[in-house]
């Protein structure tokens, strides 16, 4: 209920993002326990310490919310690398990792581009 | 950040934020008048943990004066070059007599800078006489290199087996002095490493020497041993530095880092992240429950947090003149929402986590 009282307030508000609505992701198992529940158990686990290490997926997970602009999830992972004693040089860094792989991908689709060019010319 | 004045003390600037009642009453309004967070009173009756009891006492915490050299931007002293609240040799004497007496097995100085107080090395002295078992002294570290008559202090902590306990934020010099100041990295590391000179930190070493690591900002510390991990590795391959062990600090939302967290309007963020890592397996930890603190006028409190906020003891007893701690074992510890601060996650204390 008292969700739904803040979500109006928030449409009133006219606006798409509001930081407060991270603290709200948890409650998305409200509307689907079952579904929800199990993205929560399968991204905690995804998170823990394996092959790699937390602070390691940390960063993983700062570029890739840099490359999907999830404002939430630059929000979290922002905080979650600080936490992790990751210091601004090795945030950024992996922010150029995400940036090179979108660029890169954008311009290796040129490839396809020449080839098309290279069969439609004589 | 920095977003506050930082060369004067609250107290000096004659900031709101001095007065503990001010800082108690933001604690206890806003999200948490208008039921948005549950008060931390609620939060422990949730799991039978309220009223919050002693346990036995293992921890004196004498803090012997505000007086720093330094004005770090986080400090819940309010502590700086500026204070004058000091102890006196009277006051210690009164400490002595309890600690020659006392069932608690460590003795904790700290401060402000405590060997700033001009008694320092008399009451350690006379204090390493009564046998307690582990005795620290918390060292800001810049001191031994703030001025010639500091320099010895590695020998002299030496001297009297002292275990010395010592803030760095970080292995790196941005973040150091950022909360810290300009140069205090530099002078840390040199300190840390006249520390080491004299033996204190080798890994066989009964001379102990332990970091404290608090958070940069508006975000809570992240998993101790990891940590400490990084600590060991960077302090090692940068500047051949050893220490034992690290505690990693939360810091609580009083004085100076209140300050900054409203200044900052992460005020409210930063109670949530609290709220939201409360971990009940800490309350049952948390230091109140095996610490007095006491103050340098001699008062006595829960923990070094609730002396900052006047919070004194809620006892019959509540001076160490009439220091008694069967009576003072049997009472509340008096609790607010910064106490929130203390069960985060893995939980917080002045001997790093407690869950």
């Amino acid at each position: 209920m008292l969700f739904i009282t803040q979500n109006k307030k928030q449409m009133a508000n006219n606006n798409y993002y509001d930081p407060a609505d991270l603290r709200k992701f948890g409650k998305i198992t409200e509307w689907s326990e079952e579904l929800g529940t199990k993205f929560f158990d399968y991204y905690g686990k995804v998170f823990e310490e394996g092959a790699l290490t937390a602070r390691e997926k940390a960063l993983i997970a700062l570029a890739v919310a840099h490359t999907e602009q999830c404002p939430y999830c630059i929000d979290a992972y922002t905080k979650d690398t600080l936490q992790r004693g990751v210091t601004k040089e090795q945030m950024m860094e992996a922010i150029h990792v995400g940036a090179a792989i979108k660029s890169g991908a954008t311009l290796v689709h040129g490839t396809m581009m020449m080839n098309k060019v290279n069969k439609l010319e004589m | 950040m920095p977003v506050t004045e930082t060369k004067k003390s609250l107290h000096k600037r004659h900031d709101d934020l001095a007065q503990a009642n001010k800082q108690l009453e933001i604690l206890s309004s806003g999200i948490f008048a208008d039921g948005e967070l549950p008060t931390f009173a609620e939060k422990i009756k949730e799991t039978n943990q309220f009223p919050l009891r002693p346990k036995k006492l293992e921890i004196l915490q004498i803090n012997v004066g505000y007086m720093c050299n330094q004005v770090c931007e986080h400090c819940h002293v309010d502590a700086g070059p500026d204070r004058k609240e000091i102890m006196t040799w009277e006051t210690m004497e009164q400490c002595l007599e309890v600690i020659k007496n006392t069932g608690a097995h460590t003795l904790d100085l700290t401060g402000g800078a405590p060997e700033m107080n001009p008694n320092f090395r008399r009451f350690v002295e006379e204090a390493s006489k009564a046998g307690i078992k582990d005795f620290i002294v918390r060292s800001n570290l810049t001191i031994i290199r703030a001025n010639k008559k500091y320099h010895d202090l590695p020998e002299f902590f030496k001297k009297h087996n002292v275990h010395v306990v010592s803030s760095m934020p970080h292995w790196t010099r941005g973040k150091t002095d950022k909360q810290r100041g300009e140069g205090v990295f530099d002078k840390s590391i040199k300190a840390l490493q006249e520390l080491n000179a004299v033996g204190y930190g080798m890994p066989d070493s009964d001379l102990r020497l332990d970091l404290v690591y608090n958070p940069n900002g508006a975000y809570l510390p992240s998993d101790q041993a990891g940590m400490e991990k990084d600590f060991k590795k960077a302090l090692m391959e940068d500047f051949g530095i050893q220490f034992h062990n690290l505690f990693a600090i939360t810091n609580l939302p009083i004085a100076r880092f209140l300050d900054y967290l409203i200044a900052s309007e992460n005020y409210e963020d930063y109670m949530y992240q609290l709220v939201e890592a409360y971990n009940p397996a800490a309350v049952a930890n948390v230091m109140c429950t095996n610490t007095i603190s006491i103050s340098w006028d001699g008062w006595l409190y829960d923990c070094d947090f609730n002396q900052m906020l006047d919070l004194k003891v809620n006892s019959k007893v509540k001076h160490i003149s009439e220091y008694n701690e069967d009576v003072l074992n049997d009472r509340n510890i008096i609790i607010s929402q910064h106490c929130y601060g203390c069960t985060a996650g893995a939980g917080s204390s002045c001997q790093g986590t407690v869950a």
